[in-house]
């Protein structure tokens, strides 16, 4: 797993973060989390408060957005909590951004299916891009993380870059999404097979063929 | 009331147990980590694990599964001692084998129940896990290695203390005990992590490497670091006190005490006045007993004598030296040496009335003129409890940081002659409200809150911090006029019972005796000094600030020429040519419970009744400071402690001294 200590409390740091404060569209989404639970309760917003403090990070610093601890700091102060509570929670979930990070967050898949299917070749790519685990590239393009099991075993194999899954890859084709990336472009985002939309089997149904159409009875053939 | 069986034993259990509760009811003994009385219940170390019909046929975490109706609970089956076995194995497999270097040794929970519930071997071949050491203060060391994560010092601090500090970082096997920032834990209870702890992860740092429990004599004894009297456990070997825990006392200290409590006893071995010493040309310079004893005597002081009592003074003492002032034909004696003059004609109108496990059922508490953190924190504690509870809490004095919702109302005491409207509101609504007033308040605001007491039914408190305080005043250590009735009489003799805090300026013509254990302020201005025991050198009665009398033996012998005060008082009698009627220890005792009966009886003291409250008592005055202005140095064995001084320095004084440093 990767190292998620937080980045060391250094005056650089608390200079340049010591004064972040939401802006009003975060602190106006913010509140909007807060008002969900009822009074008394609002320390349960802070799972979507910090997520808000880290893309308005993002947004400052054009990165995917990261969590310096100024900023935990100001989440606890804002739900009134003890910054330790908020520090775990941030800890805890590898969706935090403990450390900055490039503009784009490739999280690779490397558990067993997506294996199978060919993440090392997917690792090999990022690699000769000059990424490397857990490190910003030079260009500050890019973040390469590892990442267990994200639920895309049937399109494997899959990266999750910031807010979007790339399913069904290969080098190749993470290649194109790589370079569309940095090209300041949109690719298409899910499978990257041309013809199918999600995670249905390529090349057309190979079981239960007869419910294509309209809702067949199997019953009688049982 | 659910029945369930336990072993085949079937027993009746109350509402709300749970299957471990119940199994202990039937007096089987259930291994566990993480469960603690009284903390919430976390059920993550697995330790506690049995067997319940009816439920899924796996092994069950006792001490998160409520006892229901017909439970049949098997603690002995061979599910049960393999799933015991399988979960220590499972803890001990990122467990270092260090427990021959380890300070927990000996007293482990988990070395005792892996012998006990383990395999005996384990067949884990990999690398194990380390983690680095994490700073908590000076009080606390850590070997994070050795955590298992049952949380428990988590749940104390957010729990008990209600000082949020500590937190459990990361995730799976990455997870880790920490403060933020590796600071310091900075409350006054900080150091019971260190008993929380079943391993040794949070260990005492001063004790470090100092001894084995099983080397250790263990003497029953009452704190003085403050007037709540907690339950303590010396441990001494040889002459030397190495370390104080807290015993289990539901009605006082639960099973807490003070950081103070703890590690001022470090103090006992420095700094001690273990020889006569006599001011000779301006200089304290070494005599003998014979010596002072005669330059006392060549005083004459006939019946100009007077007796201040400190702090931290056992009732036996007090009396040995009302009996020898008695003798004398003097009655000037004295205990609240910095020149209060409340009225004590009845005790109970400066007594804790609400009994320290009885200000847990307050429903509004109005504290006045007291930083109940400092003064009394295992009191804190309870009321932080009453406040769980539903308790609203105000306090009339300067701001301090308390560890439970409260509102000020402001320095000034009149505020009680008019009481704010939310505050009448709460307390007539309250079915248990109660007012505790503390030592700053005495002066200007006891008439009035007596009398709002009466107004709203309240129980009526008085929150002392000196351990001498009420044995004192039921043994009569009060003049009207307080000290300065005292200074008015300009004794020949004052003899100082460990008074360091006393003004010694009004007695510059007297000769100023100091009967003591430590080289502190008393001994500075005093021109005898005769070395005296500690409350770990002596045998004692103390009394607690809600008037219970408490019993505390001796651990240690006092050093060098230090003898047991009583003596030095009944040698005094002898060379001052006074029969004091007592010549053992026993007798001393037996003369004091004859004078006080209440003494000779462990418990709470009866006062009887409040005394009638004067409606039109007006409160008036500011508190502009609480009498406290370092908790870690309030008596004379803290200020000589170490520890404490490292505590105030780092935990109280960091911030200035690293701001002198920029």
């Amino acid at each position: 797993m990767a190292d998620r200590s937080p980045a060391p409390d250094t005056p650089e740091l608390r200079e340049r973060w010591g004064a972040f404060e939401f802006n009003e569209s975060y602190r106006a989404k913010a509140d909007k989390a807060i008002a969900r639970y009822p009074e008394g309760r609002q320390k349960s917003a802070v799972m979507p408060l910090l997520d808000l403090a880290q893309r308005q990070v993002g947004e400052e610093t054009n990165t995917q957005g990261w969590l310096p601890l100024p900023v935990i700091e100001y989440v606890a102060d804002y739900l009134d909590m003890p910054v330790i509570r908020v520090l775990e929670v941030a800890t805890f979930y590898f969706m935090y951004n403990m450390k900055p990070v490039g503009k784009y967050h490739v999280q690779v898949c490397g558990t067993t299916p997506c294996m199978l299917r060919g993440s090392d070749g997917l690792f090999e790519t990022c690699k000769k891009r000059g990424m490397s685990k857990g490190h910003v590239s030079e260009d500050g393009l890019w973040t390469l993380t590892e990442v267990e099991c994200m639920g895309n075993c049937a399109t494997a194999p899959m990266v999750q870059i910031n807010d979007d899954n790339y399913e069904d890859l290969t080098p190749e084709r993470l290649d194109a999404i790589l370079d569309a990336l940095a090209a300041g472009e949109q690719p298409k985002t899910g499978t990257q097979i041309e013809g199918k939309r999600t995670s249905e089997p390529e090349g057309g149904p190979t079981t239960l063929k007869d419910m294509v159409d309209a809702n067949h009875d199997y019953r009688g053939e049982w | 009331m659910p029945k369930v069986t336990v072993d085949g034993q079937e027993i009746e259990v109350p509402d709300g147990a749970t299957v471990l509760q119940a199994c202990e009811l039937a007096g089987k003994e259930i291994p566990r980590f993480c469960y603690h009385e009284r903390l919430s219940i976390a059920g993550n170390c697995r330790m506690c694990l049995v067997e319940v019909k009816p439920g899924p046929p796996k092994p069950q975490a006792s001490c998160a599964l409520p006892a229901t109706e017909g439970q049949e609970i098997r603690t002995d089956s061979q599910m049960v001692k393999t799933a015991r076995e399988g979960v220590m194995e499972f803890l001990l497999i990122n467990h270092p084998l260090d427990c021959p270097i380890c300070d927990q040794g000996g007293e482990c929970d988990l070395q005792d129940q892996s012998i006990t519930y383990g395999r005996g071997a384990t067949r884990y071949e990999e690398n194990k896990r380390a983690v680095t050491e994490k700073y908590m203060g000076p009080l606390i060391k850590t070997v994070m290695t050795r955590c298992i994560h049952c949380t428990r010092c988590v749940r104390f601090s957010e729990e008990i203390a209600g000082v949020d500090e500590i937190g459990a970082l990361y995730r799976g096997e990455d997870m880790q005990i920490t403060t933020y920032l590796e600071q310091a834990a900075e409350h006054e209870l900080s150091a019971n992590v260190i008993d929380l702890c079943p391993v040794g992860a949070l260990t005492s740092r001063p004790y470090a490497f100092e001894a084995r429990p099983w080397e250790l004599k263990k003497t029953l004894s009452i704190d003085v670091s403050d007037a709540v009297g907690s339950n303590i456990r010396l441990d001494s070997r040889g002459r030397e006190v190495m370390r104080a825990l807290p015993r289990i006392n539901d009605d006082v200290n639960e099973e807490w005490i003070s950081d103070k409590a703890r590690y001022q006893v470090d103090g006992l071995t420095k700094r001690r006045l273990d020889k006569v010493f006599m001011r000779k040309r301006g200089k304290l310079q070494p005599a003998s007993w014979d010596e002072a004893f005669k330059a006392i005597a060549k005083a004459k002081p006939g019946k100009s004598i007077a007796a201040v009592a400190g702090d931290m003074v056992d009732c036996e003492t007090m009396f040995a030296a009302k009996a020898l002032l008695k003798a004398c034909g003097s009655s000037l004696i004295e205990g609240r040496q910095t020149g209060m003059d409340y009225d004590v004609s009845n005790l109970a109108a400066v007594n804790f009335n609400s009994t320290f496990a009885g200000i847990e059922q307050a429903d509004a508490i109005l504290i006045v003129g007291s930083h109940v953190r400092w003064e009394a924190p295992l009191v804190n504690v309870r009321i932080r409890k009453a406040v769980k509870r539903g308790a609203k809490v105000f306090v009339v004095g300067p701001y301090w940081e308390t560890t439970y919702p409260a509102e000020f109302l402001g320095e000034e005491l009149g505020v009680l002659n008019k009481l704010p409207d939310a505050v009448a509101e709460a307390f007539k609504n309250a079915g248990k409200p109660a007012i505790i007033l503390g030592g700053a308040a005495l002066k200007g605001a006891h008439g009035k809150a007596l009398a709002l007491a009466h107004e709203f039914g309240a129980a009526f408190n008085v929150l002392h911090f000196s351990a001498a305080r009420m044995g004192g005043l039921m043994l009569g250590f009060a003049q009207k006029g307080g000290m300065k009735d005292i200074a008015a009489a300009k004794p020949k003799v004052v003899l100082s019972l460990g008074a360091d805090e006393m003004d010694f300026e009004p007695f510059a013509d007297a000769i100023k005796v100091y009967i003591g254990h430590h080289g502190d302020k008393g001994a500075h201005a005093a021109d005898i000094i005769l070395p005296a025991a500690s409350y770990a050198e002596k045998d004692g009665t103390y009394v607690n600030t809600e008037g219970r009398v408490q019993f505390a033996e001796k651990a240690v012998f006092a050093p060098g020429d230090a003898r047991e005060d009583w003596t030095i008082l009944r040698a005094l009698a002898d060379a001052l040519g006074v029969n004091v009627g007592f010549d053992s220890f026993a007798e001393l005792q037996a003369a004091m419970i004859a004078e006080v009966p209440a003494l000779g009886e462990e418990g709470l003291a009866d006062y009887g009744a409040l005394p009638k409250a004067d409606a039109k008592a007006k409160a008036e005055g500011t508190i502009s400071a609480y009498p406290i202005k370092d908790f870690y140095l309030t008596n004379p064995i803290a200020r000589a402690s170490e520890v404490m001084q490292r505590c105030s320095a780092e935990l109280l004084h960091g911030g200035d001294l690293a701001e002198a440093a920029e």
